[in-house]
């Protein structure tokens, strides 16, 4: 009977492991739920919509963070115009036109190393090169700057990956009938790749909105509202996740966790967005 | 030729020179990415060295006083690399089986239901800032190691206390954060094991948990050992996260010391330092980035093998 091949051996190890298995996903799901849900309790008695719309001040005694939103715009927008063409453009040679595969090589091994490098890293980077070496100082622009070369490899893999699913009977197709390659690239390639190119992109955007290290010394700390559209530029400007860190630093923890709420739901939106995207435009969904 | 007359040679010049542009304009693309390599590694390097000409390359690394602004200023820093180094292995012990485990749990047991529900909260838990990890380390992690620290030290009196920010609280920080990447990482490298692996050893009457470890996960040994060189990165490089949580002293790394590791040395004292210290401050940044360097060609070097030994 013990060795009968109709009764399952029991066996305590797997049950053991079985349940240790489960258990470390209950874990790692569970702490979501546990983090967004200890930041709406904390966050949602002291929220109200004149914080989004109000700057901080002592003179009128409000307290808001419409400053800080919009340097985060201005950062987000600022950054994906410097990255979004250089990271898409390296994506397509190295996709489409490079022969030379030590080059290829050479590329995606420094990508990797960018890919690496640490926040932090960047930010003493951007202080030394824009912000001293080229005097941009304390700006928008400086912490831009850093945080397009930052997300520079996210933008060209996912574009690397997004023209590499597009059917390479496209390509024949569009270059058979007598496109020129670039032609080819502008008019068949690129809108047969913009779903995974949007996911790259609103990816990228997620890192920018989330990132603090590499701000806080190439974007500053300051938050005012800007008085002219253009030479915001070239001013400090804390965005949401510095100032979160300042009045964390100051113990007010009430804001903080307001602040933490809003970086919360933006994340969850661009989640959702880059998620409904690559599901609703899958390229090789009809194929 | 007439102006009217349709031809396929007409406009060849203005095309050929629209290819050309493009082709060097996409190629000039590409080299970004290389410049930025070279200029981060030259400013890093320039940057770093003159500091360790002036106080002396062993009593950075090797010295145990970090004391920038007094008379006689001391720059040793080999408690704050100790600190990386320890903080970072340990958050790995935490980390590496919660997350091989689900990572197992989604590629191999969970129904595509489940499956779908953890990993978009993984996706999520990826994309929350770091300061918002710090945030609710001092206001969960530090308090309960709090309690911890005055239940284990009643009765000592030489320990001084931290009020939880010290290293362990820093650790379960670091160990959460790694989390999405070990799991993704390790998730991809899983569902890479060619199915005949497990039906073959199902059919020689192995149990599915039997099946898992003593033949799915050898088989993916080195998508794991790369996730977690990954993680590696992922948690020497983290700063704000652990700024606040981890005390920000320089001491040895013991478990319920407060201290300060490479990342929040830098970003602690940058704002107001000069002269010698901020050298030293930009030469912590060097020691930091070397770390990474040596990171990535172990990375590197770990997949080149996997793709020798693989099919």
């Amino acid at each position: 009977m013990e060795n009968s091949l109709f009764v399952k051996k029991y066996r305590i190890s797997d049950q053991i492991l079985n349940i240790l298995i489960r258990l470390s996903s209950f874990l790692s799901t569970g702490l979501l739920v546990v983090i967004i849900g200890y930041i709406a309790i904390r966050a949602i008695p002291h929220f109200s919509f004149s914080i989004l719309t109000h700057t901080t001040s002592v003179l009128k005694g409000t307290v808001g963070i419409l400053p800080n939103i919009i340097n985060t715009l201005y950062m987000i927008i600022v950054t994906l115009l410097i990255a979004g063409p250089i990271g898409i453009g390296g994506a397509i040679y190295l996709n489409e036109y490079a022969s030379n595969k030590t080059f290829v090589e050479i590329v995606s091994f420094t990508t990797e190393v960018l890919a690496g490098i640490p926040s932090i890293i960047y930010g003493l980077f951007g202080m030394l090169f824009f912000g001293e070496f080229l005097r941009l100082n304390y700006s928008i622009l400086t912490g831009s700057l850093t945080l397009a070369i930052m997300i520079l490899p996210i933008i060209s893999r996912n574009t690397q990956v997004a023209l590499q699913s597009v059917p390479k009977s496209y390509r024949e197709a569009a270059l058979g009938i007598g496109a020129t390659k670039w032609y080819m690239i502008r008019t068949v390639l690129l809108p047969s790749a913009i779903p995974g190119i949007l996911t790259g992109v609103i990816l990228a955007m997620g890192r920018i909105i989330a990132e603090s290290a590499a701000l806080l010394f190439t974007a500053g700390s300051v938050a005012i509202l800007p008085t002219n559209l253009f030479t915001h530029l070239f001013s400090s400007g804390a965005t949401l996740t510095i100032e979160l860190y300042i009045q964390m630093g100051r113990s007010n923890y009430d804001l903080a966790f307001v602040i933490a709420l809003v970086l919360i739901v933006i994340v969850l939106v661009l989640n959702f967005i880059a998620k409904w995207i690559s599901q609703k435009f899958d390229v090789n969904k009809g194929v | 030729m007439e102006k009217n007359f349709i031809s396929i040679v007409a406009n060849k010049k203005t095309k050929s020179m629209i290819e050309k542009t493009a082709a060097m304009i996409v190629t000039g693309c590409t080299v970004v990415s290389i410049i930025a390599v070279i200029s981060i590694t030259m400013y890093m390097f320039i940057s770093g060295t003159p500091a360790i000409f002036k106080v002396g390359l062993t009593d950075i690394l090797f010295g145990r006083v970090w004391d920038p602004t007094a008379v006689d200023p001391q720059y040793g820093i080999l408690y704050i690399i100790l600190t990386s180094i320890v903080g970072v292995a340990l958050a790995l012990c935490i980390g590496v089986p919660i997350g091989v485990l689900t990572a197992v749990h989604l590629s191999e047991i969970a129904n595509p239901r489940v499956r779908k529900i953890v990993k978009s909260a993984i996706e999520l838990l990826a994309g929350i800032p770091s300061v918002i990890y710090g945030l609710l380390g001092i206001l969960i992690i530090n308090p309960l190691m709090y309690k911890l620290e005055l239940i284990i030290f009643a009765n000592s009196t030489t320990h001084q206390f931290t009020g939880g920010a010290n290293l362990m609280s820093a650790i379960l920080v670091l160990s959460i954060m790694i989390l999405p990447t070990l799991i993704n990482m390790t998730e991809t490298s899983l569902r890479a094991v060619p199915d005949d692996y497990r039906k073959s050893s199902l059919a020689l009457g192995a149990s599915q948990i039997q099946t898992i470890f003593k033949v799915v996960l050898p088989a993916a040994k080195n998508g794991i050992m790369s996730a977690i060189v990954l993680g590696v990165g992922r948690a020497i490089g983290e700063a704000m996260a652990i700024l606040l949580v981890a005390g920000n002293a320089v001491n040895a790394p013991l478990p319920f010391n407060s201290v300060r590791f490479l990342t929040t040395g830098i970003v602690s004292e940058m704002g107001y330092s000069s002269g010698t210290h901020r050298q030293v401050l930009y030469t912590i940044g060097l020691v930091l980035f070397i770390f990474i360097l040596l990171i990535n060609f172990l990375l590197t070097y770990i997949l080149k093998r996997g793709d020798e030994h693989g099919e």
